[in-house]
C-alpha cells in the first residue's frame, strides 16, 4: 500500500546533505528523505517554532493542528487560499447556467404563453438562478478545497512518524519540507531540536 | 486596561455639529422658500426627508437590539455610536410634526371628498383616518424612545460599576424591543408610506421597510467609525477583524434589502393582478423605469460585488466608499416608493426633494454629535469587552 501509493502521490526528494550528527546510526542519514518534523506541546509553542524556523530563512514547511489556529496560515507563509476565487468562477458559471436553462427552454425549446407573460419573464427565473448560483459556489467550494489540499491523499510521508497521529488530539506539528532550498539533512534536524520541540524525527518518503 | 477608557473627540464633535447645524439650517431656509410657492411638493419631499432620517435612527436601534441578543466583538466597538444615534429618536419625532400639516397635500384618507367618493377609503376611514395615524405614531415614536433609553440608561450604569446582571438585564429589554421594533414599523410604513396609494397593498412592506432602515442604521455608523478613528484613539481599538465583521453585515443587510425587494417585485409581478400591478406599472414606465434601475444597480449590484471582496471588507477607508453610496440610495429607495404616487408614469424631480434631506439631516447630524459627546466610545465594564478588544498577532 505504502509503497505504490506512496510514491503516487508523494514524492521525495535526495536530500542535500549537511552534517550526519551522531545520533544518526553510523552517521547514515536516510535515503529518502521527506522533510524534518518537531512536535510541540501547544499553538504558542508551534507559532514561536513557525517564527523562528521562518526567521531562519525557511520557506517550504507545513503545520499540522488538532484545531484551526487563525494565525498559522500567514504565519507559515502560506499567502491567501486560492479558493475564493474558485467559489466566485462557481457562482458564475451557476448563474449563467441556472439561467440559460431557464431561458432555453422557456424561449428558444418550448416557448408556451402563459397568461400573456413574455417567453423571456426574467423575473421569475432569478430565484432558480439564485439557486443554481449558491449550489454551484458551494460545490466550488468543495471540490477546490480538495483539490488545492491535493485530496484524497490515501498515503503521505508523515505517517511514517508514529507519533504523527497525536496530531488530531493535542500535539502540534511543524515540517520542514526536504525541497525547502535551506534544507541541510543533518543540519535541520539539529536546528529544529533548538526550538522547544518535544520530539524531532526524520520524515521518511 | 488602560486603552478601553476612550474619551469621544469632544471638541472635533463639536465642530462637526455646529457646521453640519449651519448647513441644515441653511437648506431649512431654502426649503421653507418652497414650502411658501408649491406646499404640495414641499411635503411630499418632506416626507421622503422625514421617512430617511427616521430610518437612520430606528435602524440604530435595531442593530444595537440585534447586538444585545448575539453579543460579538463587532457590536461592542459601535455600541456607543449606536446608542447615540437611537437616543435622537425623541429629537427626529419633532421632525413628524410638520407632516401633520400637510396630510392633506399627501394622503387620499385626508381629504375627506376624496373619502366619500371611494368605497374602499370609507370603510377604511375607521382606521385609516389622520387623528388615527397621529396617534398610531405618537406610541411608535414614544415605545421606541422608551426602549433606546432604557438600554442607554442600562449602559450608562454599567460604565459606573461592573454588573453581569445589567448584561442580561440589556438582552431582556432588546428581545421583545426588536419584535415590537419590527411591529410597529409595519404599523407606521402603511400609515405613512404605502397609503399613499389609497388602494394598493402589499405584505412583505413593512419588512421591506425594516431592511432598509438596518442598512442605513449601519451605512451611517461606519461613517461615525470612520470620523472616531481619523480623531483619536478609537484608531488604535478598531481592528481589520472588527471592520471585516461590520462589512460582512452590511453584504448581508445589502441582499436581505435585495430579497424583499425581489420577493415583492416577484410575486406581484407573476401574480399580475390588476389591484397590485400598477405600483410598479407606475415605477417602470415613464422614466421612472431609470429610477428602479438605479436601485437594482447602486442598491444592491455595485455594493454586493464591491461587499464580496474580504480585502475590501476589512479596510474602512473604502468600505465607508458603499455606505455613503447605501446612505444614498436609501433615500432614493424612500423617494422611488413616495413620489410616483403623485406622478405616476412620469419622473418629475423637484429640488425641494434634495434640500429636505439635506435640512433634516444636517439637524439631525448636530443632535446626533451632542449625544455621541457625552459618553466615553467603549463599553468599558462589558465581560466581552477584553476578548474584544485583543490584538491577535497576525490580524
Amino acid at each position: 500500500m505504502k509503497g505504490i501509493l506512496g510514491r503516487l502521490f508523494a514524492r521525495g526528494v535526495m536530500p542535500e546533505f549537511g552534517t550526519p550528527g551522531p545520533r544518526i546510526a553510523g552517521g547514515e542519514l536516510p535515503a529518502h528523505l521527506y522533510g524534518v518534523i518537531a512536535e510541540f506541546a501547544n499553538a504558542e509553542e508551534l507559532l514561536h517554532g513557525v517564527h523562528e524556523v521562518r526567521k531562519d530563512g525557511y520557506q517550504v514547511m507545513e503545520a499540522y493542528t488538532p484545531y484551526p489556529i487563525e494565525e498559522l496560515n500567514d504565519a507559515i507563509g502560506h499567502g491567501p487560499s486560492r479558493v475564493p476565487l474558485l467559489v466566485l468562477l462557481g457562482g458564475i458559471c451557476g448563474a449563467i447556467f441556472g439561467f440559460g436553462l431557464q431561458y432555453w427552454a422557456s424561449v428558444i425549446e418550448y416557448p408556451l404563453n402563459i397568461g400573456g407573460r413574455p417567453y423571456n419573464s426574467w423575473v421569475s427565473f432569478i430565484p432558480i438562478t439564485f439557486e443554481c448560483t449558491i449550489l454551484f459556489a458551494g460545490i466550488a467550494a468543495v471540490l477546490g478545497m480538495l483539490v488545492l489540499n491535493g485530496l484524497p491523499m490515501p498515503y503521505h510521508p508523515v505517517f511514517s512518524v508514529p507519533r504523527f497521529q497525536l496530531a488530531s488530539r493535542d500535539r502540534f506539528f511543524l515540517m520542514i519540507l526536504a525541497r525547502d532550498p535551506r534544507f541541510r539533512a543533518g543540519d535541520t534536524f539539529r536546528f529544529m531540536e533548538t526550538l522547544g520541540a518535544s520530539h524531532v524525527s526524520d520524515v521518511e518518503d | 486596561m488602560t486603552e478601553s477608557h476612550v474619551p469621544p473627540p469632544t471638541a472635533d464633535l463639536a465642530a462637526l455639529g455646529r457646521r453640519s447645524l449651519v448647513v441644515g439650517a441653511l437648506f431649512t431656509l431654502i426649503s421653507l422658500v418652497g414650502l411658501a410657492t408649491n406646499p404640495a411638493q414641499f411635503y411630499r419631499s418632506y416626507l421622503v426627508a422625514f421617512a430617511d432620517v427616521l430610518g437612520v435612527a430606528l435602524g440604530s436601534l435595531a442593530i444595537l437590539m440585534l447586538h444585545h441578543l448575539s453579543g460579538g466583538a463587532w457590536g461592542l466597538v459601535i455600541r456607543r455610536i449606536l446608542e447615540a444615534s437611537s437616543r435622537t429618536i425623541s429629537f427626529v419625532a419633532l421632525f413628524a410634526v410638520p407632516l401633520f400639516f400637510g396630510l392633506k397635500h399627501l394622503y387620499p384618507w385626508a381629504d375627506p371628498a376624496r373619502v366619500a367618493g371611494d368605497e374602499i377609503l370609507r370603510h377604511r376611514a375607521i382606521y385609516m383616518n389622520p387623528t388615527g395615524v397621529a396617534i398610531r405614531l405618537a406610541v411608535a415614536l414614544l415605545l421606541w424612545t422608551v426602549f433606546a433609553q432604557a438600554l442607554s440608561r442600562m449602559s450608562k450604569k454599567q460604565d459606573e460599576a461592573p454588573d453581569a446582571g445589567l448584561e442580561r438585564k440589556m438582552q431582556l429589554v432588546a428581545a421583545p424591543g426588536l419584535a415590537l421594533y419590527c411591529l410597529l414599523v409595519t404599523v407606521v410604513a402603511i400609515d405613512l408610506l404605502m397609503s399613499l396609494d389609497p388602494h394598493w397593498f402589499s405584505a412583505i412592506y413593512g419588512v421591506y421597510v425594516v431592511g432598509g432602515q438596518a442598512l442605513a442604521g449601519l451605512a451611517f455608523t461606519l461613517l461615525a467609525c470612520l470620523f472616531l478613528a481619523r480623531r483619536g484613539p478609537m484608531a488604535d481599538v478598531l481592528q481589520p477583524r472588527h471592520v471585516h465583521d461590520l462589512g460582512k453585515l452590511l453584504l448581508a443587510f445589502t441582499m436581505l434589502w435585495a430579497y424583499f425587494a425581489l420577493s415583492q417585485f416577484l410575486i406581484i409581478w407573476s401574480g399580475n393582478l390588476p389591484e397590485e400591478i400598477g405600483f410598479f406599472k407606475d415605477r417602470l414606465t415613464g422614466g421612472w423605469g431609470i429610477v428602479s434601475l438605479a436601485l437594482a444597480l447602486f442598491h444592491f449590484a455595485l455594493p454586493f460585488v464591491f461587499l464580496l471582496s474580504r480585502n475590501f471588507k476589512r479596510d474602512l477607508g473604502r468600505l465607508v466608499w458603499v455606505a455613503i453610496l447605501l446612505l444614498f440610495m436609501r433615500w432614493l429607495d424612500l423617494y422611488w416608493l413616495v413620489a410616483p404616487a403623485f406622478h405616476p408614469g412620469k419622473l418629475s424631480p423637484h429640488w425641494l426633494d434634495l434640500t429636505t434631506p439635506v435640512a433634516l439631516f444636517g439637524i439631525w447630524l448636530w443632535a446626533f454629535t451632542r449625544q455621541l459627546a457625552v459618553r466615553q466610545l467603549l463599553p468599558v465594564n462589558d465581560s466581552g469587552l477584553a476578548a474584544a478588544l485583543e490584538v491577535h498577532a497576525h490580524d
